[in-house]
């Protein structure tokens, strides 16, 4: 599977220029309002004409403005999962999961009631969509989306309208999606989060155009100034496996090459692998091993690198054997620790802090 | 309750009304559905004069409309001729000139309900549909025809009620014959103007205050019935 957009599109004062490609699995747009994300997933679905762009699935020419080629969004065969659910409010939820499927010229068969199950909405099927919670709305439309059995799936921040119950609740089904469905996705999202637990690539917009992109490890733990979201959710993501839980405090350990972290609250069996996103903001440094202290996770290492100042706080990156983690500390800190690079210290981060 | 005895001619002008009015409201909707699609989506040189055109009977006098309905579709109008020719359809005179100069009396009022509600669709649900493989057509039966339906129903409602009251424009186009272009309002008018005929014009009063209730009751109940089925999460 491999996906190429290329575009450049004027709207107002604003101007897409923007391409990327993808070998499948989930690939995240990311980038804060306003920059030109869903302009972008809108070209892909052809809801969105651009001035001139390409786009191209697995050798197939879908659109491209210099051979006047431009295949219209009912024959894409691309499934959109909005921001807003758009749940057919005439039709039962049922008759919603159905109508791709009619278009699609498939009958409601097994499939049907696997993807109803994996989503877990078999008990809403005669509902009216207003009598839906936010988050089973936006399941039903997930369902509808890959019921019409698409080539593609486009979300455009999917869970953006929801509150945290809300996503903690549908992330699970989202990642179910990714690992059995086998259709590429493209997520658009601004949130780290997010981006850190389902991405594989990740492509970085800003004003129009691409700042960076790559893999979601490598592009997540830039640092914090190719990350157009703002500093605040700036930090790194470790790739690890699974080790074992300890049942009794709800405690898992990962392994990020030699390296152990333990981490709260997460329900994962031993061996799989796990994404682990870490905020420079929640890292400590400390000079020498920190005695009789509440975090779990102390790693010794070498400072890699100290960032540039911005508003009175620097990010100090430290090379723990296997794992770089980034640390937020006050100017003030720095000097009184004398931290410069090469030194070592103790990096800690609190197993609760961890997003997984 | 003698007097409310119905004659046979004003029984003959009833059910006159009531089919001029039917007909009226069911062969103006295909043409009011597609001006009104036009007018709420479509982006065209001329957009402007159309919606002119459309609105003209409600503001020229009834009068006025009717004359210049007698001038196209008489006997020897240009598209009177045209009809009487290839389709032996002939207007002047007859019930089916009465159900053609409703049925543009009451055209804007129709157009006008119908095009509000299209303009009230959320256009996002009808590109999610297209992303789920409807083509356009597709998406205007499945999407946009159903979310409408609260729309359409006011605006036959309304039609049906506007054909029912019309006067000026039929007598003018195909004057007062009864048993042919006599309906209720022609007929209320001639009886006022004979002696004694204040009895004749009190019964069809009551008749069409209790035929304007009844449809204004139904359309509500249709709406209702309709709204549940499409309110909006």
């Amino acid at each position: 599977m491999s996906l190429t957009v290329e575009a450049r599109h004027q709207l107002g004062n604003f101007a897409l220029d923007a391409a990327f490609t993808s070998d499948g699995g989930v690939t995240a747009l990311f980038g804060r309002s306003g920059s030109g994300k869903t302009s972008l997933i809108n070209i892909i679905a052809g809801l969105l004409k651009p001035q001139s762009g390409r786009v191209v699935l697995d050798g197939d020419v879908i659109a491209d403005s210099e051979r006047r080629i431009f295949t219209p969004v009912h024959r894409r065969r691309f499934g959109y999962v909005f921001q807003e659910a758009r749940l057919f409010p005439h039709l039962s939820v049922g008759h919603n999961l159905a109508y791709g499927r009619w278009f699609a010229g498939k009958s409601v068969g097994s499939d049907f009631t696997r993807i109803v199950d994996m989503l877990g909405i078999g008990h809403l099927l005669d509902r009216n969509p207003s009598a839906l919670s936010g988050g089973e709305r936006q399941r039903v439309a997930i369902g509808r989306a890959l019921l019409a059995a698409p080539r593609l799936l486009l979300m455009d921040e999917p869970l953006a309208a929801l509150d945290e119950a809300r996503k903690a609740e549908i992330l699970p089904y989202l990642e179910r999606l990714r690992d059995d469905a086998g259709i590429p996705i493209v997520y658009v999202s601004h949130s780290v989060s997010e981006v850190a637990r389902l991405a594989r690539r990740v492509v970085v917009l800003e004003n129009g155009r691409v700042t960076a992109s790559g893999a979601a490890a490598e592009v997540l733990s830039a640092p914090a100034a190719t990350l157009a979201t703002g500093r605040r959710e700036a930090g790194v993501l470790l790739e690890g496996e699974v080790e074992g839980t300890d049942p009794s405090n709800e405690l898992t350990t990962v392994r990020v090459g030699r390296e152990r972290l333990r981490i709260a609250g997460v329900s994962a069996t031993a061996g799989s692998r796990l994404r682990l996103h870490i905020a420079a903001r929640d890292v400590m440094l400390a000079t020498s091993r920190p005695v009789e202290i509440s975090a779990l996770n102390v790693l010794e290492g070498r400072i890699l690198a100290i960032a540039t100042e911005e508003d009175g706080s620097i990010d100090v990156r430290v090379n723990c054997g296997d794992a770089t983690v980034a640390a937020r500390i006050t100017r003030f800190s720095r000097d009184a620790l004398r931290l410069v690079p090469g030194k070592t210290v103790y990096a800690i981060i609190k197993s609760v802090a961890i997003d997984h | 309750m003698d007097w409310f005895a119905v004659s046979d001619a004003e029984w003959t002008a009833i059910m006159l009304s009531l089919r001029v009015a039917t007909v009226a409201m069911i062969c103006s909707l295909p043409f009011a559905l597609a001006v009104a699609m036009l007018l709420a989506r479509g982006r065209f040189w001329g957009k402007t004069l159309l919606n002119g055109l459309v609105h003209l009977p409600l503001i020229l006098p009834p009068v006025v409309t009717g004359f210049l309905l007698l001038l196209l579709f008489g006997r020897r109008g240009p598209l009177g001729a045209f009809f009487a020719d290839y389709f032996g359809l002939v207007f002047s005179f007859r019930w089916t000139g009465a159900a053609l100069a409703s049925a543009v009396m009451a055209f804007p009022l129709m157009v006008r309900s119908i095009r509000l509600s299209i303009e009230a669709v959320d256009r996002k649900l009808e590109d999610a549909a297209t992303t789920l493989g409807a083509s356009p057509p597709w998406v205007f039966v499945t999407i946009t025809l159903p979310l409408i339906i609260p729309g359409i129903i006011a605006g036959m409602i309304i039609a049906f009620a506007k054909a029912m009251g019309e006067f000026g424009a039929t007598i003018t186009f195909v004057s007062n014959i009864p048993g042919e272009t006599q309906t209720i309002s022609s007929a209320i008018y001639t009886f006022t103007q004979v002696p004694g005929g204040d009895a004749g014009a009190m019964r069809l009063t009551i008749i069409s205050i209790i035929i304007s209730m009844a449809a204004l009751t139904f359309s509500e109940l249709l709406a209702a019935l309709a709204a549940r089925r499409v309110t909006a999460p």
